[in-house]
């Protein structure tokens, strides 16, 4: 009796293994991984790709969490996303923001959807194209209030290409990605919405990776911000590495300049993210 | 058109020698097979082809391939009905032509090849993991790999869907 049951765990992961290794067709690394406001991209930026492995008939669940710490400013990124048949990206986060100059912590949740236009990462022609958008409601109202921020949630629309080239530099895998988002948020919705005299407007994000080998990435990200406080808000941009172990886990450093954040300057510091995908 | 013609005399050897004609995908999975050796030389030829270890590289990378399938449950059963032999010699074929070798693929287009099997995303996407994984197995370069996949990649939309 004991033996069947040793016997029977031996076997398990044996069986799971082989169930696994169907499940998630798209070949690895190509999804990218958890975007900060939850939807699948680079940590600054949402990308074209739908979070997951998911091809045409499969289902990909997904979760992540992201920490960046700069020098006085800390924030954490917790949440997940569905990918419905490589067609239909689903994702929430919740974010935690703490200004520590003030040991103050504001918190806003992101619900997002995504859909893919037209084609595919690696095998079109042309460039994989999406369309998403971000829906932030932020908890803690009233310090963007008391910057004159004009409400407290709001809707980011974004329209997203990629494309991965094989080989293209000496025979190594470049990517890249151009974000266009429409919206009027303070730091990424944590400030809040609009300001005293702004309206929306389109702000351009982009994206650049080499794959080193099929588990690793490196590259570097822009993300241009409103400034509708007079905060002196910045661009973003980072530089990553991304390991990429098999397609369950993703594991992902970067060292981050976020500029002035409400006009404290010098916001440099480290990102980490996890994030799990599983697909079926 | 004469180093075809030496390369499909070659090929057919191997096809013969390496693989008996009637093995099925299964039994490659667990055959030996020894390396051909080839004495045709070939001149101008492309840089890719060369540095995959020309006809004998493109030979390993293709029993490697054929053992990949044979092992993998989902894939296996597309090949069936095909004979390791004549996919064999249809592959090097076709690998070689694509890596601008000294040959040219005389076989059938991959639209005829692929018609009926309905091959979707997913199993495309695990076939090119695959080839991925023969050609680790037998030390192609990652950058090579990469120029192997780039030429390859066109013959997606002949292949899935059909």
């Amino acid at each position: 009796m004991k033996m069947h049951v040793i016997k029977l765990l031996l076997l398990l992961p044996m069986l799971l293994a082989a169930n696994m290794s169907v499940a998630g067709g798209k070949l690895l690394a190509t999804p990218g991984v958890a975007q900060v406001e939850g939807s699948g991209g680079g940590g600054l930026v949402p990308w074209a790709q739908l979070a997951g492995y998911a091809t045409e008939d499969e289902i990909a669940l997904s979760t992540f969490c992201s920490q960046a710490n700069v020098k006085d400013f800390q924030l954490n990124s917790c949440g997940g996303q569905v990918n419905f048949y490589d067609r239909l990206e689903l994702s929430f986060a919740k974010q935690t923001f703490n200004v520590e100059p003030l040991s103050l912590t504001l918190s806003q949740n992101i619900m997002g959807a995504k859909v893919r236009i037209y084609g595919d990462l690696v095998y079109s022609s042309w460039p994989q194209l999406s369309a998403g958008i971000q829906h932030k409601s932020l908890a803690s109202k009233e310090v963007p209030y008391s910057l004159g921020a004009a409400r407290a949630s709001g809707t980011d629309a974004y329209l997203a290409a990629s494309k991965l080239h094989l080989g293209l530099l000496a025979g190594y895998n470049v990517l890249w990605n151009l974000t266009t988002r429409y919206s009027d948020a303070n730091e990424m919705g944590l400030l809040g919405f609009g300001g005293p005299n702004s309206t929306p407007s389109l702000h351009t994000e982009g994206s650049v990776a080499i794959l080193l080998n099929k588990h690793l990435a490196v590259g570097s990200e822009y993300r241009q911000k409103p400034d509708n406080l007079g905060l002196n808000e910045s661009d973003w941009q980072d530089v990553f590495i991304a390991w990429f172990p098999n397609k369950y886990i993703n594991i992902t450093a970067a060292y981050l300049d976020l500029g002035a954040i409400a006009k404290v300057p010098d916001q440099t510091g480290w990102y980490l993210s996890i994030s799990g995908s599983y697909s079926l | 058109m004469k180093y075809c013609l030496i390369f499909s005399l070659t090929l057919l050897i191997s096809g013969c020698g390496l693989l008996p004609s009637g093995t099925s995908f299964k039994q490659a999975a667990t055959a030996q097979t020894t390396t051909l050796q080839t004495t045709t030389t070939q001149k101008n030829s492309h840089q890719l082809y060369h540095s995959i270890g020309g006809d004998e590289g493109i030979e390993r990378i293709t029993d490697a391939f054929i053992k990949q399938i044979a092992r993998d449950p989902d894939i296996l059963p597309y090949f069936a009905k095909s004979s390791v032999s004549h996919f064999k010699q249809g592959f090097i074929s076709h690998l070689c032509a694509t890596v601008k070798g000294p040959c040219e693929y005389k076989g059938d287009s991959m639209i005829d090849i692929h018609t009926g099997m309905n091959i979707n995303e997913k199993d495309f996407n695990r076939t090119v993991e695959l080839l991925i994984a023969a050609m680790e197995e037998v030390g192609v370069s990652y950058r090579d790999q990469n120029k192997i996949l780039k030429a390859l990649a066109p013959l997606r939309s002949e292949i899935i869907h059909y």
